[in-house]
């Protein structure tokens, strides 16, 4: 069988894994620089589109044409997405039906922003096995609906991947652990990513992984950590610099660029106060720099009713699979916000036990997904994972009520048939509308489409025509109908309400060749301006930090390197730019030294020399 | 593609896991065969075969999952093996809905009314005790109808000759519509207080012959298209 590999197509970061035959173990693949995470970042520059840190990096120089976070708009509506469009820095497009975002001068869908992020991973694992890749395992929240699902799917299509299985994140966690660090029993999954959130409760035994019950938020996750922390960091500049923003007649928040670098700037404060109890945010806008100290006391205090959240999926979850918090032998953490204190505190009091974290959350799941692909592939025959389907599926009936077909955590794949028939004379189309939700009105589920019955006409109440609802082992759903009498199958026609078609898809793939990925070399390039850009930020900000604490000479050194990376930057000659970026980081390494000690003898009062020569 | 898994199993759940139709059920041993047969027929390990032989497997695996769920929780047992008795192949095909016996309306009656009362108007503070006071006595009920199928009614029908069944087959369905009606209106409460429903919510998914979820046959026709 081909070489499968697992993806994490994650909120902020995705990875790409694989089982080392001859370890048995899953491996993530790094990038040519060794990092093994993919910022989901996707540029679409006049150049053509460049994904992941090179994209990241001019999030805030580009905010309009910078796409992150796509995962929370995939198989979604303009309706469900409106209340945080003002927050995203790129235009989405109001309309019918799946999502559009106006980006680089045309629409893309949210599919085609993944696509090009999985593509990138494909190409990753291709240089690294030296042969093509055509096949993966993409993971997924557990909680997806099927339209999510299915979008998922599509974008593996259009990056010219075969999605040969579609895995729940909790669930491909739980088979990375399942390896070596769980002993068999209960246990629940507490995965909190970027911008999702799942709980899965889990049995384990012989080798099956068992899922008893799954419950989660589609709309949860770090990235809403990072929205208040911003907020309220915008909000305090307001007060503290109300004179500068007068002045210069500045609304930061209709400030793309200046909003980006606030929710940058907040998640960086966010990360490190996982590990401190407190820091100092640095932000430069224009005509003044803001600054100021934050405890991890305040941030817990902002984040505290978002952690609460999740603790309501936990409940549910384990009144689901009929279990109390006292049932669960280990809890496991997924997920970068895991490693936030105040959610590991929460999740702890909550099950009343330490959790495991012994794989890194960022690549516990993408391991799990490179297990699954190897189960897939044969590689593995002792453990077999039966997932479950998170929410309940039914068809509307009379009076817009739901009639539930499969009930939320049915384990899948499994089936449910339904009898029909016509209500008027040679009526020879029969409308069945297809939902998924816990809500008992059709008006407060989820719309997954519309499926259109064709049969020969007859008297009305003659068809007995059978449907058969499928959800099989991705948990996306498969419709077949057929007439009982003529024994003839009816055809169906899909309409999904937030999904693809057929012909979409189709000119998406077609596109994703015109629209190609910028070649190397400009990628190259392109990375190389961001590297000088950065590194031209830090030199002058350590010039005018630090320039009296040097000789004339050295400054004059300095200020010459300065400027021909500049003339270099606006140039197109690669190697130029990385030699003249390598030239003023040479030149400033004695400036730097002169800077760290300045701060470490507290001559520059209270500010952390980090923060002044930023993160080198 | 048709999802049509093995036929014989799709009949019987008790054969799938080569049981006699009897209601004592060793979970255990259930979940073993089920484990059996989920590796057997799971398409993970299928991952190669033709097309029609994948979405057989998955048929399969289907009709094996279902037979597990509805075999390892007692009550979903005793229904499925009443509309086993009956010829009923899906409960969707349902003839007559379950009705609570009169002694039992009679009781209800006064529940009823607050339900009623509640309906037009708003709840003040001694309505709405009564009515969680009386949702708290159904649960109990409820509770203990479920104790008396999954206990001594089991065991009856297990222990019954064959001419004693259709008299046994009545005391399961009449303990399972009284269930079923004791299950609608603890719901019909739990609207009233205007209550998160997701403590109820099971309700609405046990399926073990709740009547909401009861669709008759040509109970959701499309409308008819010119």
């Amino acid at each position: 069988m081909a070489r499968i590999i697992g993806i994490d197509l994650g909120t902020t970061n995705s990875l790409v894994a694989y089982v080392d035959e001859a370890t048995g173990l899953p491996r993530v693949i790094p990038d040519a620089e060794g990092r093994p995470l993919l910022p989901s970042v996707v540029a679409f520059t006049p150049d053509g589109i460049v994904v992941g840190e090179a994209a990241r990096r001019q999030l805030a120089r580009r905010p309009a044409d910078t796409v992150y976070s796509v995962k929370r708009l995939m198989g979604r509506g303009f309706e469900d997405v409106k209340d945080e469009t003002r927050y995203l820095p790129f235009r989405i497009l109001p309309g019918e039906g799946l999502v559009k975002l106006a980006v680089g001068g045309r629409e893309v869908t949210p599919p085609e922003v993944s696509a090009a992020v999985l593509k990138a991973l494909k190409e990753r694992a291709e240089r690294h096995f030296g042969q093509a890749v055509e096949k993966a395992v993409v993971t997924v929240p557990a909680y997806f609906n099927d339209a999510q699902r299915q979008a998922t799917k599509d974008a593996g299509r259009i990056a010219g991947l075969d999605v040969v299985r579609i895995v729940n994140e909790p669930t491909a966690a739980s088979l990375a652990y399942g390896l070596h660090h769980l002993s068999e029993g209960v246990i629940a999954v507490y995965d909190l990513g970027g911008g999702t959130f799942d709980v899965s409760i889990l049995k384990t035994k012989d080798g099956v992984f068992e899922v008893l019950a799954t419950n989660g938020d589609t709309h949860l996750g770090g990235d809403d950590l990072d929205r208040v922390l911003a907020l309220w960091l915008l909000e305090d500049i307001a007060v503290r610099h109300h004179a500068e923003l007068d002045r210069d007649c500045v609304d930061l928040a209709r400030d793309p660029e200046a909003m980006q670098e606030l929710r940058l700037a907040a998640e960086a404060a966010k990360i490190r106060l996982s590990a401190e109890e407190r820091t100092t945010l640095t932000i430069p806008f224009a005509g003044f720099t803001y600054r100021r100290e934050i405890t991890r006391a305040e941030l817990e205090r902002l984040v505290e009713p978002l952690v609460a959240r999740t603790l309501g999926p936990c409940r549910r979850a384990l009144a689901d699979a009929g279990l109390t918090a006292a049932d669960i032998g280990e809890v496991v953490l997924v997920g970068g916000s895991t490693r936030v204190p105040l959610v590991r505190r929460r999740v702890q009091e909550l099950f009343g036990r330490a959790p495991h974290s012994q794989l890194n959350p960022d690549e516990v799941v993408a391991l799990g997904a490179a297990v699954q692909a190897h189960i897939l592939a044969g590689g593995i025959t002792n453990m077999l994972l039966l997932d479950v389907t998170p929410l309940s599926l039914g068809i509307e009936s009379l009076g817009g009520i739901v009639n539930v077909l499969i009930p939320r955590n049915t384990t899948i794949p499994t089936s449910a048939r339904e009898m029909f028939t016509t209500s008027v004379d040679g009526q020879t189309l029969v409308d069945l509308h297809v939902l998924q939700g816990e809500r008992e009105l059709a008006k407060d589920c989820r719309s997954l489409g519309r499926f259109e019955l064709r049969i020969d006409p007859m008297p009305a109440g003659m068809p007995k025509i059978e449907v058969t609802f499928l959800i099989d082992a991705n948990g996306i759903l498969q419709v077949q109908a057929k007439e009982q009498r003529s024994g003839k199958a009816a055809s169906i026609e899909v309409r999904p309400t937030y999904g693809l078609s057929e012909a979409e898809v189709e000119r998406m793939i077609e596109d994703s060749f015109t629209y190609a990925e910028a070649d190397v070399e400009t990628r190259m390039l392109i990375e190389a301006r961001n590297e000088a850009d950065t590194v031209l930020v830090h030199a002058g900000r350590a010039l005018r930090q630090g320039g009296d604490l040097v000789s004339a000479q050295e400054r004059a050194t300095i200020e010459g390197a300065v400027a021909a990376l500049r003339a270099a930057r606006d140039g197109d000659d690669r190697d130029q730019i990385r030699e003249a970026t390598t030239a003023v980081n040479r030149a400033t390494e004695h400036l730097a030294e002169v800077l760290m000690d300045a701060a470490l003898k507290g001559a520059l009062g209270s500010r952390r020399a980090t923060e002044i020569l930023g993160e080198r | 593609m048709v999802f049509q898994g093995d036929a014989a199993l799709s009949n019987d759940y008790f054969a799938v896991f080569g049981l006699p139709r009897r209601l004592a059920v060793d979970a255990a041993e259930l979940q073993r065969k089920f484990y059996v047969l989920a590796r057997e027929h799971h398409p993970d390990f299928h991952q190669a075969a033709p097309p029609e032989e994948r979405a057989r497997v998955e048929a399969t695996a289907a009709i094996v999952n279902a037979a597990y769920r509805t075999l390892r929780d007692p009550i979903a047992r005793v229904d499925y093996l009443v509309r086993l008795e009956e010829g009923r192949e899906t409960k969707e095909g349902a003839a007559d809905k379950p009705k609570a016996g009169p002694a039992l309306l009679q009781e209800m009656f006064e529940i009823q009314e607050a339900l009623a009362e509640a309906k037009t108007g708003a709840l003040d503070d001694a309505a709405r005790a009564t009515l969680v006071e009386q949702r708290e006595g159904l649960r109990a009920r409820m509770a203990q109808e479920e104790a008396r199928l999954a206990g001594p009614l089991s065991a009856r029908w297990d222990d019954a000759a064959p001419a004693e069944r259709p008299a046994v087959l009545a005391a399961l369905k009449e303990a399972l519509a009284t269930r079923a009606y004791l299950r609608t209106v603890i719901g019909d409460l739990t609207d009233a207080l205007g209550e998160d429903l997701s403590a109820d919510i099971e309700g609405r998914h046990g399926s073990a012959g709740a009547p909401r979820t009861r669709g008759g046959m040509g109970g959701h026709v499309g409308a008819p298209h010119q």
